[in-house]
């Protein structure tokens, strides 16, 4: 390649790289050198090193918050994946009432957190919502979905669910649509039942679309944090408190910028890692034998 | 016994007829080409033979067992489909053992039948390959294994050679037919390529409009085309048509005048019509050749010269403008836009009449 067609390509990614870097890199780099310090949202710095990592690896809380992270994760990225499969195989043809259905599971994704939230209150709360009044009638007592320790994360998984439906499905219709009919034909020909093509055809092919959507889902959940916030505000006594709304009650509640900071680059890294890993995992198989 | 029975075939996609009435019977281990131009309804009736698609109306039959109602894996047919559409995530052979696996068949069973075809297709090597390592022409040789290790009762090939460059796709033709010495089955290649039709196939079937315009040897099918659309489609370059009208009868042999008066004597009956009657006068290239100027029986001008080394093609065009293609020597002299006489052998020529239909020498003339 010639010097000025490389000086073309350049110009070309450079107001990205701009951005990008003013954006995303920098801050980062920035929250590392302020998690090294005692700091406020004011401007007050005291350079302490490491402190806020050994009293965070030293915090209950934060752990608490760790594993009701991991909880919620554990609940919703593999329902939300076989849920959004089994949607994308059942809507995946050309009727009308397919693409009915298409468009009225992807709408929820379209709803900000704030009104899928107040639609779950609706439904979940005890005193006056919907699930609530249907036991009344039958003459069950209400369930307490939002008040409840072994309740609040389910809930949480749910509305989370509900809300993420569109994406992943959207992303597994893409990638049936991709397999060639072809290939369905020779199963056809091959004796091929319902059951053995789905699990030797079909699911094959959705491998990468499949790895795609447990990473994307993965690292968003991790980072839940406005469902939780506004359906419960991490309660009770922090049973369902994510680690975000932890770094955000640190932040913004007690204006402790550089340890909540540090607990921010803990997740970084630690989302940053399962899903490397994931694919590493995932890709390490790619050329074995089906 | 016959193989395989077509009866009085339809199939209609919505409003859009694709096959109307097509009956074949094709004979045990036949080689059988399905000819046509696309959308002639040659890929649709395979399909409908493969369990692919469903018949409107009309019965197909495989070994006198009535398979039109039967799932495709259940046919005894295998199909090498024209984009291969092997299983990209299994290897060679997985591909090749997925078929029998689903149909039970003992492990030993298949170890051995995809050894013995890999063999014969020489593609031992790539068995642990994946498609996605492989040439086009390897993964045409792995389609093929595919279909052979089911031993079925009729191979039915979409198109084989079209995915395939010049050179391959000859070496590929070479191996077609001997592969078909080695297996017993029948064979069904569908194409619309009437070279691979006319050196690969015992009959062929010529399709065209929904229907079928003719069956019969190359040789037939060459020499005795039934209608104008079969003399045109075989045979390249493709046969000239003039017209011409009947004059009075010859020695029992239709005579026919060109435009320009000139009469041609043929070998066809004169009983084909009566005198006056139109009809388009056939004329291969190999019948029209190139005299000296004033001695042949029409004057063009040549306006394309082909030359092949071992012939040349001259696409002429009469005064009139009716285009003709005739044949000379290689060394031929003639170039473009050269003034040139051609000379019409009448005993080789066909005629066509009114509705199309062909009318040839009488056999043995």
């Amino acid at each position: 390649m010639s010097r000025t067609a490389r000086f073309g390509g350049a110009v070309f990614v450079l107001p990205f790289v701009a951005a990008y870097s003013f954006l995303l890199i920098l801050p980062f780099f920035m929250g590392l050198w302020i998690s090294l310090h005692r700091a406020d949202l004011f401007g007050a710095r005291q350079f302490i090193g490491l402190e806020n990592y050994t009293r965070l690896f030293a915090d209950p809380v934060f752990y608490q918050a760790m594993s009701t992270t991991f909880l919620l994760a554990l609940l919703i990225v593999p329902a939300l994946t076989v849920i959004t499969l089994l949607l994308a195989l059942a809507l995946n043809r050309a009727t009308r009432s397919a693409a009915i259905f298409r468009g009225l599971f992807f709408s929820s994704s379209v709803l900000s957190v704030t009104i899928v939230t107040l639609i779950w209150r609706f439904v979940l709360t005890p005193d006056a919502g919907l699930i609530a009044k249907m036991l009344t009638a039958v003459g069950m007592e209400p369930i307490p979905f939002l008040s409840h320790p072994d309740l609040t994360v389910p809930a949480i998984a749910i509305t989370t669910i509900w809300w993420g439906l569109g994406l992943p499905m959207m992303l597994f219709l893409a990638g049936l649509q991709q397999i060639p009919q072809d290939i369905y034909e020779a199963a056809a020909l091959d004796r091929s039942s319902r059951w053995t093509t789905f699990f030797r055809i079909t699911l094959p092919s959705l491998r990468r679309t499949t790895i795609l959507v447990v990473m994307l889902q993965t690292a968003a959940q991790l980072q839940i944090f406005g469902q939780a916030q506004l359906l419960t505000s991490g309660g009770p006594s922090g049973s369902s408190r994510p680690v975000v709304l932890y770094i955000y009650e640190i932040a913004f509640g007690r204006w402790e910028l550089g340890y909540a900071i540090a607990a921010a680059e803990v997740l970084f890294v630690l989302v940053l890692a399962l899903t490397l890993g994931q694919y590493w995992l995932s890709s390490r198989n790619e050329d074995r034998p089906a | 016994m016959t193989s395989l029975s077509l009866i009085d075939v339809h199939k209609a996609y919505g409003s859009t007829p694709v096959l109307e009435g097509v009956s074949l019977e094709m004979l045990p281990k036949e080689f059988v080409a399905f000819l046509g131009p696309s959308g002639s309804g040659k890929s649709t009736l395979l399909r409908i033979i493969a369990g692919l698609e469903t018949p409107d109306q009309g019965e197909v039959w495989l070994d006198n067992a009535r398979i039109d109602g039967l799932a495709a894996g259940d046919r005894g047919v295998a199909l090498v489909f024209q984009q291969y559409a092997l299983y990209p995530h299994m290897t060679v052979r997985q591909n090749m053992a997925f078929g029998l696996h689903n149909a039970k068949v003992p492990r030993d069973e298949i170890n051995a039948r995809i050894a013995q075809a890999a063999k014969t297709l020489e593609i031992e090597e790539l068995l642990e390959r994946k498609p996605n390592q492989l040439s086009g022409g390897q993964r045409q040789r792995v389609a093929i294994g595919r279909a052979i290790v089911k031993a079925p009762k009729l191979f039915l090939l979409d198109e084989p050679l079209s995915n395939l460059d010049a050179a391959l796709r000859n070496r590929t033709r070479v191996e077609l037919a001997q592969l078909r010495q080695r297996v017993d089955a029948g064979v069904i290649m569908v194409t619309h390529d009437q070279a691979e039709a006319m050196t690969l196939a015992d009959r062929i079937v010529v399709m065209s409009d929904r229907k079928i315009q003719q069956v019969g040897t190359p040789m037939e099918i060459y020499d005795r085309p039934a209608n104008r659309f079969v003399a045109r489609f075989v045979g390249s370059p493709a046969m000239t048509m003039l017209p011409v009208t009947l004059a009075d009868p010859d020695d029992g042999y239709a005579l026919v005048a060109l435009a320009n008066g000139t009469n041609i004597p043929t070998r066809v009956t004169s009983s084909v019509g009566q005198k006056g009657d139109a009809f388009d006068l056939g004329l291969r290239p190999e019948n029209v050749s190139i005299v000296a100027v004033g001695e042949g029986t029409l004057n063009a001008e040549a306006m394309i010269v082909e030359r092949l080394g071992d012939r040349t093609i001259i696409y002429a065009r009469l005064g009139d403008g009716t285009e003709i293609t005739a044949l000379d020597k290689g060394d031929s002299n003639v170039r473009m836009g050269d003034k040139i006489s051609l000379s019409i052998d009448g005993r080789a020529a066909h005629l066509f009449d009114s509705d199309g239909a062909g009318h040839h020498a009488a056999r043995g003339a």
